[in-house]
């Protein structure tokens, strides 16, 4: 058994050490916000918070988390939601950067934890900070503007 | 991505216009034979409705109101991104002037009775028609509902009919009496409603839209689709399901041999190995166990049939192909070749384009849940038209056996609607392996996605083009080779005329300038490799060829490129009118002298009905690599029914085609697709996405698609901009590490 904390509940579940996070996320706790794209960290569809910092959790093991906090897209705008995923969301939403969605979830993980570092990036920076961010759709023009949109809520 | 179609065999569908019969008398007789005959207003079935409330009435195939208000609107096109839920429930709430908030939507089963797609006259999603062809059916059942609705509040009021006005969803009488469509839904469900209501309820004139055209009314789907809740195929769990990962042959044509899963069957979760036609399958508690499991499968491939050719072999007989007459013309005007031979200046170009595989985000998958008298299936279903019958070949069962779940599609591009049903009849296959013991969900992985063919065909064409003394074009004389998307497909009659496919001529055949004397031919190639339509189809190519090779026209002609093609234009208001507006809205400037380093570009394109202009800026990096700065686009597609999903579609289709450009291609070794993951076939990236600004041009036409029709114009304007830096012309695609020299 492996204990995970996953949007600040403890979880545990019955898996290989081995096995991608993603798919103990997925398949196991059943929260299916986290999206599989690529299983080789090239898309950032499966993104996640562990202990802040995005991480994709399709190459990050289950058995190598331990005690970090996971926060999916459940928990970055739920009940327990951050200022920056409130932030975030609100953002997505004014500017309805959403085609077909499915790496969304991955977009706004990253835009999240790129504003709890950088409150106020530059073009340069959510480039640098979203380039593992793949959307087929191109809603980049989008991201791009609604990360600059939820810092200024934030600042707000 | 389908191209218009006469007709295929099995569905029939009422008239389209104005004339659909929308009265609830209608809708009964054609819901009828889908099992749903009742009087008057269909109630629906509380746990049919999706969770709706109980007394729900369903007032035609697409309204819904429920108690407290909510309007569903029924849609019958898959929303792969591209918009139509939004879009079709804006016609709805336009015509029953209800509030945006109140508007839900849901997905239509497969029915081609109900459901065709009026543009095919079938079940589908495709070839930008989603907003077309519903623009009049939807707004029609929108205006139906709302005269029932008001008869019913008139009646309860005993008040006049037309004293009643609706707005924001709230009907008030100027006596005072107030009320919503919910309290009224119950009693308009009793009223009869007589045949040809639609005449009698015309929908709105556009001088009265409220909500269509107009900004702000954000997309519906941006909350489920921003909180993880928005299910998609791969989210799907049925009680007892296994999760299917299928071991494929690696090259197209190949089958297995012989396999050995004793290492699969030890991989923990696994249940089941079984072969199919299409490969070696493992069944798996989870999605994990069943890749690991497939991983760990032996299996001897027999290449006897297969392809076994590799991608320069394959160019350099397309190559050969346009340096001889087409097999097939697909257009001659006047006499193209006598005009060329005494030309003052003639100009002649090749151009290669690659295979292109769609990528969608979401690999593609497919849930079956197989019963002795049944099929259910869920799934991101684009062409429900071909699935059902397929799924009731494959099964023995009725059509009607075959049930069909749509769920949100994590893009698509094309692929998901596909003349063999593949993956849908991988996953059928699947079930009936194991006699439908237990539901299963297909799931590829990104790299089965990548190899699985059906990739936007590759092409070579070659254009001699010529000039005369006042440097306008005299001739164009135009080859192409490829393979043809409907060859061999059960839509190839309908599509594939006199040789010619449509598909891989549309934007050649049709060349919008006016020039005299022109040939288009065609040269039909076998490869055995699936081919398929791929965002925007056969414009991908053509529009480059076009779009460039009338670019080096105008430079040899010493012309602007903007006030050439004008000057070609003069029958063709909606091309000149995009294209007008996108230089105005991009400052182009005749002759301007841009800096060293930056270049500046063009090109005008109609496919699927509407026209967009492009003008790209790009500046040449010290590397000699491209940077795309910034894009402007103008597009016409007749009436704007959300301005926001137009400018978003135009953006993406944008990003779409600079992927492809800069650097993506499907490749072939000794028949082994070269390509995997996104690093070796790597989408646009956000580093990579230029400014973009969309502009339409005003219109009181019916509106076109926009799916589709913002990626042909961004690759010509891309290599005409190149050129205005470099002196240097982009003729293949993609891009790849070539360098360029500022000039």
């Amino acid at each position: 058994m492996i204990k995970l904390n996953i949007n600040g509940e403890a979880r545990s579940v019955d898996v290989d050490a081995d096995t991608p996070l993603l798919w103990v996320i997925r398949d196991d706790i059943g929260l299916t916000g986290t999206k599989f794209g690529c299983g080789q960290a090239l898309c950032g569809a499966c993104t996640v918070h562990m202990d802040g910092q995005a991480v994709r959790s399709c190459q990050t093991m289950a058995g190598d988390v331990g005690d970090a906090k996971i926060v999916t897209i459940e928990g970055l705008v739920g009940a327990d939601a951050s200022k920056e995923g409130k932030a975030v969301q609100a953002a997505w939403r004014a500017l309805d950067v959403v085609q077909c969605g499915y790496c969304q979830s991955g977009q706004m993980m990253s835009a999240a934890a790129l504003l709890t570092e950088n409150k106020k990036p530059t073009d340069d920076d959510i480039d640098a900070a979203m380039s593992g961010n793949v959307c087929r759709c191109a809603t980049y023009h989008r991201v791009r503007a609604a990360i600059h949109d939820a810092a200024k809520r934030l600042e707000a | 991505m389908i191209p218009h179609s006469e007709t295929t065999a099995h569905t029939k569908i009422p008239a389209a216009g104005k004339s659909v019969d929308l009265s609830r008398r209608g809708f009964l007789a054609v819901a009828g034979g889908a099992g749903l005959g009742l009087m008057v207003g269909l109630k629906v079935d509380p746990a049919a409705a999706q969770g709706a409330a109980g007394g729900v009435v369903q007032f035609n195939p697409f309204v819904k109101v429920a108690p407290d208000g909510a309007i569903t609107v029924v849609v019958k096109h898959l929303d792969m991104g591209q918009g139509p839920t939004t879009g079709l429930a804006t016609l709805i709430a336009e015509e029953m002037d209800a509030d945006w908030s109140q508007m839900r939507t849901e997905f239509a089963p497969a029915d081609g009775n109900l459901y065709a797609n009026l543009a095919f006259k079938a079940q589908g999603t495709g070839g930008s028609t989603a907003m077309a062809n519903s623009w009049e059916q939807y707004r029609t059942a929108g205006a139906t509902a709302r005269a029932v609705l008001v008869k019913a509040a008139a009646d309860k009021w005993q008040v006049a009919q037309g004293e009643i006005t609706v707005d924001k969803g709230v009907l008030t009488h100027p006596s005072g009496k107030r009320g919503t469509y919910g309290e009224f839904a119950e009693a308009a469900s009793k009223i009869p409603a007589p045949t040809g209501m639609a005449q009698e309820t015309p929908y709105k004139d556009v001088a009265k839209f409220k909500l269509i055209g107009k900004e702000g009314l954000h997309r519906i789907d941006n909350d489920p689709k921003t909180d993880g809740t928005a299910i998609y195929t791969q989210d799907v769990k049925l009680p007892g399901m296994l999760v299917a990962a299928v071991a494929h042959p690696p090259r197209f044509g190949g089958k297995v041999k012989s396999f050995d899963d004793a290492e699969a069957k030890k991989v923990k979760g696994v249940e089941r190995v079984v072969q199919i036609p299409s490969g070696v399958v493992v069944l798996a508690k989870s999605t994990w166990a069943a890749f690991k499991g497939r991983d760990a499968l032996k299996v001897e491939w027999d290449f006897s049939a297969a392809e076994n050719r590799g991608s320069d072999e394959l160019l350099a007989m397309a190559k050969d192909a346009v340096s001889k007459p087409g097999v097939a013309t697909a257009t001659n005007t006047g006499d193209a070749e006598g005009a060329l031979k005494g030309a003052a200046k003639v100009i002649e170009a090749d151009y290669a384009f690659p295979y292109l595989a769609h990528a969608p985000m979401e690999p593609l998958n497919c849930v079956v849940d197989l019963k002795k008298d049944r099929a259910h299936l869920i799934y991101a279903a684009q062409f429900q038209a071909i699935d059902q019958p397929t799924v009731a070949a494959l099964t023995g069962l009725k059509p009607e056996q075959v049930t069909i779940e749509t769920v949100w599609a994590g893009g698509s591009f094309g692929r998901r609607a596909v003349p063999s049903a593949d993956y849908v009849t991988e996953a059928v296959m699947i079930a009936k392996a194991i006699d439908g013991a237990v539901p299963i969900k297909l799931v590829w992985t990104r790299e089965d996605d990548t190899k699985a063919g059906y990739y936007r065909p590759f092409y070579a064409h070659k254009v001699r083009a010529a000039i005369g003394a006042d440097g306008m074009p005299v001739a164009w004389h135009h080859r192409v080779a490829g393979q043809s998307i409907f060859s061999g497909t059960a839509l190839e009659a309908m599509a594939v005329k006199d040789g010619v496919d449509e598909t891989s001529v549309e934007g050649a055949s049709n060349l919008a300038y006016a020039v005299p004397n022109l040939k288009v031919e065609l040269t039909t190639l076998k490869v055995g490799v699936p081919v398929l339509w791929w965002r925007s189809v056969g414009h991908t190519h053509t529009a480059h060829v076009v779009e460039t090779m009338i670019d080096e026209l105008a430079f040899a002609a010493g012309k602007d490129p903007v006030e050439y093609r004008l000057a070609l234009l003069k029958d063709k208001p909606r091309h000149t009118a995009a294209l007008k507006l996108a230089a105005e809205k991009s400052g182009w400037t005749a002759g301007a002298k841009l800096e060293k380093g930056k270049g500046r570009g063009v090109s005008v394109h109609e496919s699927f009905n509407t026209m967009v202009a492009q003008v790209v800026d790009v500046s040449i990096q010290k590397d000699g690599s491209i940077k795309v700065d910034r894009v402007v686009a103008a597009v016409d597609c007749g009436v704007v029914i959300n301005p926001d999903v137009v400018r978003a579609q135009i953006e993406g289709g944008v990003g779409f085609g600079l992927g492809a450009a800069l650097r993506n291609a499907i490749t072939l070794k000794d028949g082994e697709v070269e390509q995997a993951n996104f690093d070796t076939y790597e989408p646009l990236r956000i580093e990579d996405m230029p400014k973009v600004e969309v502009y339409t041009v005003k219109s009181e036409q019916k509106p076109s698609g926009v799916g589709e029709p913002g990626v042909p114009p961004l690759a010509p304007a891309l290599a005409n901009a190149i050129f205005s830096a470099t002196g240097e012309r982009v003729r293949d695609l993609p891009l790849g590490d070539r360098k360029f020299k500022s000039v």
